[in-house]
């Protein structure tokens, strides 16, 4: 069994389920530590981006861009309002890890978005959740206030000269919203639909202004890395693999739960936390990082380990953590029609081949399964896949097609079968 | 370098103390609040969550006239944004609404049979509202509770690891 769980984003996860979000729970596993040394000495920001370089913490949101990197990009010292922003959109379908830290560990995301703040010159901050967490949204306001109450944030910090004020944005549902740019024009009141870069957020983000935006998890795990060092981080995981990661491990699993664990735990220990496969069958398929990646067979998910190389290696993405494991029996095409079903409706509609593209998909495979396929329908599904990647603004594009492309690399006959009998092989789902 | 420009500030000929009622404005006051001065309509998206909460869940355009007039933004700038995001209702709805999540982790959990006994036993399709107006039946994409699936939104709760018979329970309890 994995033995370091639970030593980032859920260190306060051994509290009591009551009390684990309020301030004095965050407190008694050292929270704030980080942001009142800061405060109090003010270190040159550039140390503090070094040692997230070398703790190799990369972005939990779905890209994996280095942290550190990405903060080393913002003009610091530049004159002007400058934007820290938290992406708690948290919308990948199979991904609920950002949801238990707004929800169990609020103040640690306060105090990584303080810290980033103060690197990156940013005296404001939105966290953007999205509208549908009631519940998170409350505890994290609650958190705010108790936050501000006990003069953690405001203004002229601990008689430090240094100001931070954090606020709630609501999104009131659209996925895209996670996309980055996205989300900026969300908070400047707009339609979600994403932005053409460059120029990049760091040189004109939101109101215009240089603006970093991190997923919530990365922000999480900031006091963590400056806590123990960027060397432990590093050591938690494997090379260019800094930490532990959140997984949240769902679909055909006996327990699906949340898993704090290092990078690199080879994907069966993981599987075996979770209960292992539902109801003893064999594992078909795995989506090892949140619907938009593309599908791995189970026989060489068995063989791979979690961390960002090895699932490239493996033909897939870490994405956001979020693995969702299919077992034998279930029908490919009717798990692809409903991914297909969601971009299709999540498709902002701003390029042509993203907003058109994706019904096409989703219109083929909905006629597929249903029995009326034609013989051409597959190349007409590999077609429009091939038409829709890498020719649109944003990643959602990418995102409709990349599944298409690898069901049907691994799981073509089934897609044969069903236009040919106008049955799916696998009756059970 | 700047790629945005400050919003079209458009002043609409009315007294703004006679819109909505002075609770909600003061909520959406506490709202623009948290944005630069200039930028008013970052708080449009709040303000309409809120002005549907009071409207027994959906906007109509009257409403949302009043939100842009409110937060001098044009009316077309506020229409957009209530089309593009899929938790406002443009047209009345039931007296609760109720959200099946149907995204991959769901659907793996039994969500699409969850959605034909909601579709049979209470004879209503997604986006209608069963008639005696009790619920509005919608489906959702990712809640974000793909741990627990499958996942209903009724109102503001989430419902988890949702069975048939649960389901019926948590309907029964609903006024």
């Amino acid at each position: 069994m994995v033995k370091d769980q639970n030593t980032v984003c859920f260190r306060t996860m051994h509290l009591k389920e009551k009390v684990r979000h309020t301030l004095d729970s965050y407190l008694s596993v050292g929270g704030y530590g980080q942001w009142k040394r800061v405060l109090n000495e003010r270190p040159d920001p550039a140390t503090l981006i070094e040692e997230l370089k070398l703790s190799a913490l990369r972005g939990r949101g779905g890209a994996g861009f280095p942290t550190g990197l990405k903060w080393s990009f913002m003009p610091r010292s530049a004159p002007g309002q400058k934007y820290i922003v938290c992406n708690s959109d948290e919308g990948e379908p199979g991904t609920c890890k950002d949801r238990d830290i707004l929800r169990w560990n609020p103040h640690q995301l306060i105090e990584g978005m303080a810290i980033a703040g103060y690197c990156i010159g940013a005296t404001v901050g939105y966290n953007y959740i999205r509208g549908e967490f009631y519940e998170p949204i409350a505890r994290f306001d609650e958190a705010l206030g108790e936050a501000y109450a006990a003069g953690l944030l405001g203004r002229d910090l601990l008689g430090s000269g240094v100001d931070f004020d954090l606020y709630t944005h609501l999104g009131a549902g659209a996925y895209i919203c996670g996309e980055e740019t996205a989300l900026l024009e969300s908070i400047e009141g707009k339609k979600g639909q994403p932005r053409f870069k460059p120029p990049f957020p760091a040189q004109a983000g939101l109101y215009g202004q240089p603006t970093t935006i991190n997923n919530t998890e990365s922000l999480a795990s900031v006091p963590v890395i400056l806590e123990k060092g960027g060397q432990w981080f590093l050591d938690q995981g494997r090379p260019n693999n800094g930490g532990p990661k959140l997984f949240s491990v769902t679909g055909h699993v006996n327990a699906p739960n949340n898993f704090e664990v290092p990078l690199g735990t080879p994907f069966w220990e993981l599987l075996e936390m979770a209960g292992g496969v539902k109801d003893g069958k064999a594992l078909k398929a795995v989506i090892p990082g949140g619907s938009s990646v593309p599908v791995v067979p189970g026989n060489i998910m068995m063989n791979t380990d979690m961390d960002y190389d090895s699932i490239a290696k493996a033909g897939s993405m870490l994405g956001s953590g979020a693995v969702i494991v299919i077992a034998e029996g279930t029908c490919m095409v009717r798990v692809l029609a409903n991914l297909a079903h969601f971009y299709a409706h999540e498709s902002c509609g701003q390029c042509t081949p993203c907003r058109e593209g994706t019904g096409w998909l989703s219109r083929v495979l909905h006629r597929i399964l249903h029995g009326h396929g034609r013989p051409s329908d597959l190349d007409l599904l590999d077609n429009v896949a091939g038409r829709i990647g890498g020719r649109t603004i944003c990643a959602l594009g990418d995102a409709a097609a990349m599944p298409v492309q690898s069901f049907l690399q691994h799981y073509r006959h089934e897609f044969e079968h069903l236009i040919e009998h106008g049955r799916p092989m696998e009756q059970a789902a | 370098m700047s790629f945005r420009n400050a919003p079209l500030a458009v002043i609409h000929d009315v007294d703004k103390d006679t819109l909505f009622t002075p609770e909600i404005r003061a909520e959406i006051d506490r709202h623009v609040a948290k944005y630069p001065p200039e930028w008013k309509q970052s708080a449009v998206m709040p303000a309409l969550t809120l002005v549907q909460d009071h409207n027994g869940g959906w906007l109509s355009r009257e409403l949302m006239d009043q939100v842009a007039a409110y937060l001098d933004m044009p009316e077309v700038s506020v229409y957009e944004v209530a089309t593009f995001y899929g938790m406002y209702d443009l047209e009345p709805v039931g007296r609760h609404k109720v959200c099946v999540c149907n995204s991959i982790s769901c659907m793996l959990g039994g969500s699409e049979e969850l959605m034909q006994h909601i579709e049979h036993k209470y004879n209503v399709a997604p986006g209608e509202t069963t008639a005696d107006g009790k619920f509005t039946f919608k489906e959702f994409e990712c809640l974000g509770a793909c741990r627990h699936a499958p996942a209903v939104m009724v109102d503001k709760t989430y419902h988890e690891c949702v069975t048939p018979e649960s389901f019926d329970k948590l309907i029964k309890k609903l006024d």
